[in-house]
């Protein structure tokens, strides 16, 4: 070691230096991001003409992506925050049989069907936190129980009720109440209709909606997705809680020495996700009508796919709510362009698979230049 | 001038194991007192007695010359108190800022929400780690990206910037190289410098050696003393830590070279 070198160049030599370009490449969300423009690319060359982009179209793929979106926010924070839960499917289903059942069958006000259903799932979400911190079993076994138990109640409840597996009539009900739109209306009609008129949006040409714009305002299941995805994101990245969040996953024990709550950390993400979840159940079942015991089937796979697309680790300790969001866009965006270009349905899964394993290859070779791990 | 601790006849018996069997050390401000002792000397139950997650069977335990109980490692934590585990309660996975402020995030409100005043954690992050030798390449670079003796100087920053008075290093310098212990053992120098009691649990005399003012050897839960720096040589530390005799001869079979 040579005597003259000073100390402020010694630490630097092993800095290497790094591009601006490759500082901004760098990040986390890379493989959804990346994902995101491969998928629209393809659709644009192969299935532009089919309808895929214009307002209805749009609107379509928005939808389903929507959907994904809301169940990979829970998802995506409880997986960073070092858990899964697999009963998000099954609470679907739970959920929105619940609503049905309060105010279809017992015949309760809708607003409070909804109000008691939300209290119920979050409750069952911290039910799941509560075994899995108190027993330390691993929150795949436990979720897994609460996906066989949940899921049995969507079937049997119905069943002995109301001898169907599908009750409906939601729609009859919910006319004029005041919680209903919040999760099945559209906002800004006026605006879409302007947008009819001057032409953004295609108009009905015939029939008893003539003139009236085929796409006839914002619904309120993208606008939860919107606002859950920015909470999501806010909550991990500009907040104590979000700082706590990271390390609960990172590494509980260091968490707790350091003076994180992170029990408390890990029940309130269970319920976040069981929350996401009955969100997603009330927005489907305003705009069904109607509740099914298979509604939700296999979402809790769907929502850990989009996480793990937008750069999370299964882990725990280290991912991104905007990667997670991207993540369900391309998943929705796939779903439905295949359809729109013609492909073969049961092709869906190839691409999905191609997709799921390329952007995890490239967010793990991502991670490890950021994280240094080996 | 007094001692910030002073732990004195301190014995600990777990069942029927007499882990310590009457241990006194005493640490001033801005000194670094070495605790040296072979595996199972007792350092470990030493030190947990000091940060309070063990009470002392029998002895006292004077901080600022107050008769002190620690309840647990919070009331230690609270007093001043700080450890550096050889576990560290660092994460790999997130930035070297996060870190430092977990569980102590500074908040800045906005329209009424606390957020993460990220930009003071930055700040205050990479002037802390600066003034301890390490540059950065920025507040956000992930703690695994940082060698074994960098996470240690950035548990020990985070422990000094925190308010630490005693800061206790267990085994710092076990697990790394030549360069990176040099690295640690001159962040325990500056530390010193800035009047901070540091502990500092070694097996290894030469590193004890190199930034001791004190050294106190543990042998089979029991103090063989405590001397200052210059009155005691390598090789009587290094008897005493292994029990006199067994050591000489060993040395001797080994060539002189342990």
């Amino acid at each position: 070691m040579s005597e003259t070198q000073p100390t402020a160049a010694m630490a630097d030599e092993r800095i290497k230096q790094r591009s601006r370009l490759r500082e901004a490449m760098i990040r986390p969300e890379l493989g959804g991001i990346v994902g995101t423009i491969a998928v629209f690319t393809f659709f644009m060359l192969f299935a532009f003409d089919s309808g895929m982009f214009n307002s209805q179209g749009i609107m379509n793929w928005s939808q389903v992506s929507a959907q994904f979106m809301i169940i990979a926010v829970g998802a995506c924070l409880l997986m960073i925050a070092g858990e899964f839960d697999l009963s998000v499917g099954s609470m679907i289903g739970f959920a929105g049989m619940m609503i049905a059942i309060f105010s279809v069958t017992l015949g309760w006000p809708v607003w409070m069907s909804i109000l008691i259903t939300f209290a119920i799932c979050i409750a069952l979400g911290a039910v799941n936190g509560f075994i899995v911190i108190r027993t330390g079993l691993p929150s795949f076994i436990v979720t897994l129980a609460f996906l066989f138990i949940l899921r049995g109640f969507t079937i049997y409840f119905p069943q002995t009720i109301e001898r169907k597996t599908i009750i409906g009539g939601i729609k009859d009900v919910a006319e004029g109440d005041w919680l209903a739109p919040v999760f099945g209306g559209k906002l800004f009609p006026g605006l879409f209709n302007w947008f009819g008129e001057i032409g953004i949006v295609d108009t009905f040409e015939r029939g008893t909606r003539a003139g009236q714009p085929v796409v006839d305002g914002l619904p309120m299941l993208i606008v939860w997705a919107l606002l859950l995805v920015v909470f999501g994101h806010v909550l991990l990245t500009k907040t104590r809680f979000g700082n706590w969040i990271y390390a609960a996953g990172g590494d509980a024990e260091a968490a707790r020495n350091s003076g994180v709550p992170v029990a408390r950390v890990k029940i309130l993400m269970f319920m976040f996700t069981a929350f996401c979840a009955t969100v997603f159940a009330t927005c489907q079942v305003m705009e069904f009508g109607s509740a099914g015991a298979d509604r939700g089937l296999l979402k809790e796979f769907e929502a850990i796919i989009a996480v793990v697309i937008g750069g999370a680790l299964l882990t725990g300790g280290y991912g991104s709510v905007i990667g997670a969001a991207l993540g369900a866009l391309i998943f929705g965006v796939v779903q439905q362009g295949l359809f729109f270009a013609g492909v073969e349905s049961s092709l869906f899964r190839v691409f999905l698979g191609v997709i799921l394993l390329g952007a995890v290859i490239l967010n793990t070779y991502i991670r490890r230049i950021i994280t240094g791990e080996k | 001038m007094n001692p910030i601790i002073e732990m004195r006849d301190i014995q600990k018996h777990f069942g029927s194991v007499i882990a310590l069997a009457g241990v006194s050390v005493d640490v001033f401000a801005g000194e670094c007192h070495c605790l040296l002792g072979d595996n199972g000397a007792g350092k470990s139950t030493f030190i947990k007695t000091m940060s309070g997650v063990h009470k002392p069977t029998a002895g006292e335990i004077l901080f600022e010359g107050q008769p002190m109980n620690f309840a647990n490692p919070r009331d230690a934590m609270d007093a001043g108190i700080a450890t550096v585990h050889q576990h560290l309660a660092m994460i790999p996975l997130m930035s070297v800022s996060r870190n430092f402020f977990m569980g102590n995030e500074p908040v800045r409100k906005t329209l009424g929400i606390p957020f993460f005043d990220h930009e003071q954690a930055n700040d205050v992050t990479m002037e802390e780690m600066r003034k301890m030798g390490i540059n950065l390449r920025g507040p956000d670079q992930a703690v695994g990206t940082l060698s074994g003796g960098e996470r240690q100087t950035v548990a020990i920053a985070r422990a000094v910037y925190f308010g630490a008075k005693i800061l206790i290093l267990d085994e710092p310098t076990s697990a790394l190289g030549v360069r990176q212990t040099a690295n640690v053992l001159a962040t325990i120098d500056k530390v010193r410098k800035q009047g901070i009691g540091v502990v500092f649990i070694t097996h290894n005399v030469r590193h004890a050696m190199a930034v001791g003012d004190r050294f106190t050897v543990l042998n089979r839960g029991k103090t063989l003393g405590t001397a200052k720096r210059g009155e005691i040589k390598h090789e009587e530390l290094q008897d005493m830590m292994a029990g006199g005799q067994e050591m000489v001869q060993l040395e001797g079979s080994l060539g002189g070279t342990v």
